[in-house]
């Protein structure tokens, strides 16, 4: 898959945070009874973490994995883009007496990550959500609207903020981050 | 601009995140129906100054539909509930008969 | 004149200097002026002329409220119209011009009005306009245009950034006054997240320059040590040049905030809107100061007393070397004593009220300034400048009693609270007869989300203009927003300031009472749009009653500063000549914003490359790199075509159709949604949404399926593909794959929540190439070792294929009527398969085409298409697509509808062929004509046109068309008219124009 190429191939901008297009990552759709110990074990089998509780992501394997909470029947699952195919195949197995749906996703998706103090302020600008730290933090996973499109994200750390949108917008997201980053835009709100 | 509670992933957030989808609690009439309850199904939707219960989805969220009673006068929203029932739940009417005493909206009261 | 005064001036940097241009002359001031008092200090108290009458005017205020000192600002990408001078902040290199005056402000030949000013009163535009009538479109409008607004309109384009910035909060405290802070005070000790925001670039509002003592302590050390504290506080923000625009629903407010203008060479957005939701909303909105209403109350030198003093003690300026004080309430002494403590003359006081002033009256008297009681301004003399006034008693009717030379007039009508911020989203108001004026009734407050109150106003916002009442009124305001937004507040109690006795204030709406026709035509209410005090009253007689009605006959109020200084005299005035109580007659509607705002902040970061999110392919890059002429399509972005050099578009679509035929053609067709659906119920749940039968389908195979909205319309067509016996791909319309993936989910989440049903939308997974025409097969099968051969393969059937080692899907689909397979792999591998189709159909001529091509090979086909041969008011029976309809389910969405009786009426149009009798093309949307005229006089009419193109295949125009009794009149001849008036002709035939047998897909 060495033909494989993300969205942007890995854009950057330096604001007064810094904005880079994370490449390829893995994702999978599952939807399914979240409630459920096939639904449990498939997951666990895939990225060795647990079902997130409402609103909250898992990660694990120093980001390289992770799951997070889009629905009462929904989660996505984060993996290396290599990884997916045989994930999927795998959950798919797993849960071959369920009804559940498993899907691979990541191609649908560009991930881009915010970092530097500044990284709540720039999602403050565009998405509608209280990003202030006793809001929201590490461990939580969000979506929302960003400017026009919709979109996720989470914060590995609290000087980091990933976030997931459709592909066919990644261009349009790029921009909004960059231009929300741009050096002189410090708000200073949080602190 | 609105904020809404949303009953299924806990987020609240501003109306920009949601989308409206009418009127609630609607019965649906199909093939076999007459032609009054068909068009009362399809048309007649009711637009009461006070309380009124209609069907969100937050669209720009975790996609879910769900129920909200709300006053149409002052906005007051007195709260949402699941999309999958038939009829407001109890709370939510002892809620508004605390704020509106009296109120009724189609068989409801 | 006005001047600098060699000291003084608290906000100033005198030890630099900043230069800046009016009108092209170099001027200079200081840093911490305002272009307001940086124009006083070089003596230009003309900065204007009026709006209808051309009359000079000067500046009148010292703040947000100011309706005359609006000027162009800046040059070229960064001009602007009407900025107030008194709210921007002067900077080095600033460059402005008057107004509204032509050719020069000094001599200005539209000052001619002024003398025809008797006959240009209020609904004078109404009355003068209305005759002859053809006069309106081709006179007298082309006539107001030309002289209609006050600036120019900028002519290049913004070179500045905006944005927004989301912020939420317990507490937004909007003011920083004495009264802001101390309500950001109580609320932040109580714990509550605060945010405080401050209009211009100071803390403190009015208290430094009227003074007091807090504490014992001057009003500047409280603020001083308080804003240290609030900076302290982890819990709270501060924020100057942020304006509280408007609030919204809630507890929604928008912040204005002016990041850069003050300093435009620094990096950064200009303005930033914010979008704030608080728990509570503490209005600290201070209060304006009223005009008096006595002639010639416009000439430039007369101003607010407040403002007078304003400019002496924020920046040093002297704004006449004698100052006349006119005044109906004690405040005004203020401005006396300040003018006579710098060395300045105060010639005289004129209190209107009988029996005078209090403390501060007899502190001014103890200066010895000589103060008359009951009386009043006649008629202030001077054109461009003031030269003197003319005194009588208030009670009389303008008899001169002396006049007295001087080259300013402070003036004070007294305060209102400003309580438009309260107001914005409902909050209602009382009269308070002492203080005559309308101040918050905080029983009624605007209410939020859960029913309750979320506004609380504060300090002299809420009519508390004593700052002793103010601070103490604000503590517990913010205390009160602390304990609404569940924190508990602390029992300390306000700060004390000294309390200062007075004389009550005696509203005065004219001036002398009984003021003739002659000086109330000189009266003026509102500056800004020359509204006078015979006006209204005019207004009045004429029968507009309703305060709103009589606001926009005269223009009362209309103007950029929305009032702000006229309001309350203009409705007292009114409600004077209706003989009835101020309350009675009630305020006009305060709206947001509360003073102008930039639209580029409104649009924020919505503009140039993120105007609008634009959804480009993987293979994107590819076209671009091509030529691609672009055509949007919902939000995405397709190739119309690929024009070669020097090509035509038109030349470029017909050559891409016949390639594609005769040889090969390449779409990118990723757009199409794809939506995953799986489940035990799946197949009875596809049987709902499409009109035909899907759960039939067998795995491998491929069904075009009809979608209907409950209303029976057509919404939506597509390719259902089974993958396996739980799970179906449906294939959606381009940009109807969220709205159809919407529906779906609707329909399972809210009517049958009880069948397992999955769906997701994986449109964006993947990278989608049509692979169209003779060779299409040869050249797949150049890159696959499976077998696609006819026999596997076979149509409308699809297979899981590798193609030079990407794993692909393969669907054997035709929407050309060609041999024709729709490939589809991973979106990141889009680019590889592209160049791949490229280079292995080279030897056939391959050929990519736009969405024109697929247009016109569909048209050939007689295939529909959803947005062209519908427009949600056709159901599938008007498209003759019965065979897509199952006769066997007793139910889908949309089939009772199209059981209803207009939808089965025999007399609906119905989906046709036409064919132009002379080759030529139909123009789109034509109309078919019919004998005789409908009611409005219309030709009736029996058709229309929905596709029309040149078909480089048949050499000819053809089209599709909804036509009366179509499918029955097989070559007729109807009429086609054009709108130049001409008529072309076109013949009702079959709708399939190429290969009717379907041959050509089939091999």
């Amino acid at each position: 898959m060495s033909d494989a190429v993300s969205a942007l191939e890995g854009a950057r901008e330096d604001g007064f945070a810094t904005v880079e297009e994370l490449g390829l990552k893995g994702m999978i759709t599952l939807r399914g009874g979240l409630d459920t110990p096939e639904v449990g074990a498939a997951v666990e089998a895939a990225v060795n973490l647990a079902v997130p509780g409402r609103g909250e992501v898992l990660i694990a394997d120093g980001g390289d994995h992770a799951v997070a909470w889009m629905s009462p029947d929904e989660l996505l699952l984060v993996m290396s883009y290599e990884e997916a195919e045989a994930s999927l195949a795998g959950m798919r197995d797993a849960l071959q007496d369920q009804h559940a749906l498993v899907v691979n996703v990541s191609d649908a998706r560009a991930v881009f990550q915010v970092s530097g103090a500044g990284c709540r302020e720039v999602i403050a600008k565009l998405c509608p959500v209280d990003m202030s730290p006793g809001a929201f933090g590490p461990g939580q996973f969000r979506r929302t609207r960003m400017a026009q499109v919709p979109a996720a994200f989470w914060m590995p750390d609290d000087q980091t903020v990933q976030v997931v949108c459709f592909r066919s917008v990644a261009v349009y997201v790029f921009d909004l981050l960059r231009g929300a980053s741009a050096t002189g835009g410090e708000v200073g709100y949080f602190g | 601009m609105l904020i809404l509670t949303c009953p299924c992933c806990g987020v609240t957030g501003e109306e920009t995140e949601f989308a409206p989808g009418g009127e609630a609690h609607l019965k649906r009439f199909g093939p076999g129906s007459t032609d009054d309850e068909f068009h009362g199904y399809l048309f007649e939707k009711v637009n009461p100054r006070g309380v009124h219960f209609e069907r969100w989805r937050h669209a720009n969220g975790c996609g879910k539909w769900f129920h909200a009673a709300r006053c149409t006068v002052t906005l007051e929203v007195f709260g949402t509930y699941s999309a999958q029932t038939t009829e407001p739940p109890q709370d939510i009417k002892d809620r508004i008969s605390a704020k509106r005493p009296g109120w009724s909206w189609r068989e409801f009261a | 004149m006005s001047t600098r005064l060699a000291t003084g001036g608290r906000l100033l940097d005198r030890g630099r200097s900043t230069e800046f241009t009016f009108n092209g002359k170099r001027l200079r001031g200081h840093p911490g002026d305002t272009l307001a008092s940086a124009l006083l200090a070089n003596d230009q108290m003309m900065v204007g002329r009026s709006f209808k009458y051309h009359r000079p005017r000067g500046i009148v205020a010292s703040g947000a409220e100011e309706p005359n000192a609006l000027v162009n600002m800046g040059e070229g990408a960064r001009f602007e119209p009407n900025q107030r001078t008194t709210t921007t902040e002067l900077f080095d290199g600033l460059t402005c011009a008057s107004q509204n005056h032509w050719p020069s402000l000094e001599f200005d030949v539209g000052a001619i009005n002024a003398a025809f000013a008797r006959f240009l009163p209020a609904g004078f535009y109404y009355k003068m306009f209305i005759h002859p009538r053809p006069f309106w479109k081709h006179v007298y409008e082309p006539f107001i245009r030309q002289s209609a607004g006050l600036g120019k309109a900028p002519r290049d384009r913004d070179e500045d950034t905006y944005e927004h910035f989301h912020a939420f909060v317990d507490v937004l405290v909007i003011g920083g006054g004495v009264a802001g802070l101390q309500a950001a005070r109580a609320a932040g000790q109580a714990g509550a997240r605060v945010l405080l925001i401050e209009q211009t670039a100071h803390w403190g509002g009015r208290a430094p320059v009227d003074g007091g003592t807090v504490g014992g302590a001057p009003v500047d050390k409280f603020v001083e040590e308080t804003v240290a504290e609030l900076e302290a506080m982890d819990n709270v923000t501060l924020r100057r040049r942020l304006m509280g625009a408007g609030v919204y629903d809630h507890g929604y407010v928008l912040g204005y905030e002016r990041v850069t203008d003050h300093a435009p060479d620094a990096p950064g957005p200009r303005h930033r809107l914010w979008r704030i939701r608080a728990g509570q909303v503490v209005t600290a909105t201070g209060a304006i100061e009223r005009p008096l209403s006595f002639s010639g109350n416009d000439v430039p030198g007369v101003m607010l007393a407040s403002a007078v003093r304003d400019y002496a003690v924020d920046y040093g300026i002297s704004v006449g070397d004698r100052t006349v004080i006119v005044t109906n309430n004690d405040d005004a002494y203020r401005t006396a004593i300040i003018l006579r403590n710098l060395g300045l003359e105060v010639p005289a006081i004129l209190d209107a009220r009988a029996g005078g002033g209090g403390a501060l009256a007899d502190e001014a008297r103890g200066l010895g300034i000589r103060i008359e009681t009951g009386k009043g301004i006649a008629k202030v003399k001077g054109g461009k400048r003031v030269e003197g006034v003319a005194i009588c008693a208030q009670a009389g009717e303008g008899a001169v009693l002396e006049e007295i030379a001087c080259d300013a007039v402070a003036m004070s009508g007294g305060w209102s609270p400003v309580v438009h911020l309260w107001s914005h989203c409902g909050g209602k108001l009382n009269w308070d007869e002492a203080q005559a004026h309308f101040r918050p009734d905080t029983d009624r407050a605007p209410t939020g989300a859960d029913g309750t109150g979320f506004v609380i106003p504060a300090g002299a916002a809420n009519g508390e203009l004593d700052l002793a009442a103010g601070l103490k009124d604000a503590d517990s305001a913010g205390k009160a927003a602390a304990k609404a937004t569940g924190h508990k507040p602390g029992r300390k109690a306000a700060p004390k300031a000294e309390e200062q006795a007075g004389n009550p204030i005696e509203p005065i709406w004219m001036m002398p009472q009984g003021a003739g026709i002659k000086l109330r035509m000189k009266s003026w209410l509102d500056f800004q749009n020359d509204v006078k005090v015979s006006d209204v009253q005019l207004a009045a007689r004429e029968g507009f009653e309703s305060v709103e009605h009589a606001k926009r006959y005269t223009t009362l109020g209309m103007a950029t500063d929305q009032g702000k200084l006229s309001n309350i005299n203009g409705l007292a005035i009114l409600s004077d000549a209706l003989n009835q109580p101020i309350p009675q007659t009630g305020t006009t509607t305060f709206r947001p914003p509360y003073t102008p705002i930039s639209l580029a902040s409104i649009a924020g970061e919505a503009r140039d490359r993120t105007f609008q999110p634009i959804r480009r392919t993987p293979m994107h890059d590819r076209h671009e790199a091509r030529g691609a002429y672009w055509e949007p399509v919902g939000a995405w972005r397709r190739p119309y075509c690929f024009p070669r050099d020097g090509e035509s578009i038109d030349d470029a679509v017909q050559r891409e159709v016949a390639a594609t035929r005769e040889r090969l053609g390449l779409l990118d067709a990723s757009t199409l949604g794809k939506i995953i659906v799986k489940g035990p119920d799946a197949g009875r749940f596809l049987d709902m949404l499409y009109t035909n039968m899907m759960s039939t389908l067998k795995p491998g195979r491929c069904r075009y399926g009809l979608m209907c909205n409950e209303n029976g319309f057509l919404m939506d067509d597509g390719v259902v593909a089974r993958l396996d016996e739980d799970t179906f791909l449906c294939h959606t319309t381009t940009g109807g794959a969220e709205n159809v993936h919407g529906h779906m989910e609707e329909w399972l989440q809210t009517e049958w929540w009880d069948w397992k049903v999955y769906t997701a939308n994986i449109t964006e997974q993947y990278a989608q190439v049509g692979v169209v025409g003779p060779n299409a097969r040869k050249t797949l099968q150049k890159l696959t070792d499976d077998d696609i051969s006819a026999e596997a393969l076979t149509f409308m059937g699809w297979a899981d294929v590798t193609l030079n080692g990407i794993n692909a899907r393969l669907f054997r689909i035709s929407f050309s009527g060609e041999l024709s397979y729709e490939v589809a792999v991973p979106a990141s591998q889009g680019c590889a398969l592209w160049d791949m189709l490229l280079e292995a159909g080279n030897e056939y001529g391959v050929t990519p085409y736009g969405t024109e091509a697929l247009h016109i090979m569909r048209a050939e086909k007689g295939f529909i298409m959803i947005g062209d041969e519908t427009d949600g008011t056709v159901i599938p029976q008007d498209l003759m697509m019965h065979w897509a309809i199952s006769k066997k389910k007793e139910d889908y969405i949309g089939k009772r509808a199209q059981q209803r009786s207009h939808m089965t009426d025999p007399a609906r149009w119905k989906l046709v062929g036409l064919e132009t009798v002379d080759g030529a093309v139909l123009p789109d949307g034509a109309y078919a004509t019919a004998e005789g005229h409908n009611a409005n006089g219309q030709r009736n009419v029996q058709g229309r046109v929905t596709s029309t193109y040149h078909s480089p295949t048949l050499g000819r125009g053809i089209a599709m068309g909804l036509v009366l009794n179509g499918p029955d009149r097989m070559g007729e001849v109807l009429d086609f008219p054009k709108v130049d008036g001409t008529v072309m002709q076109a013949r009702i035939v079959d709708q399939v124009f190429y290969d009717k047998d379907g041959e050509k897909q089939n091999v």
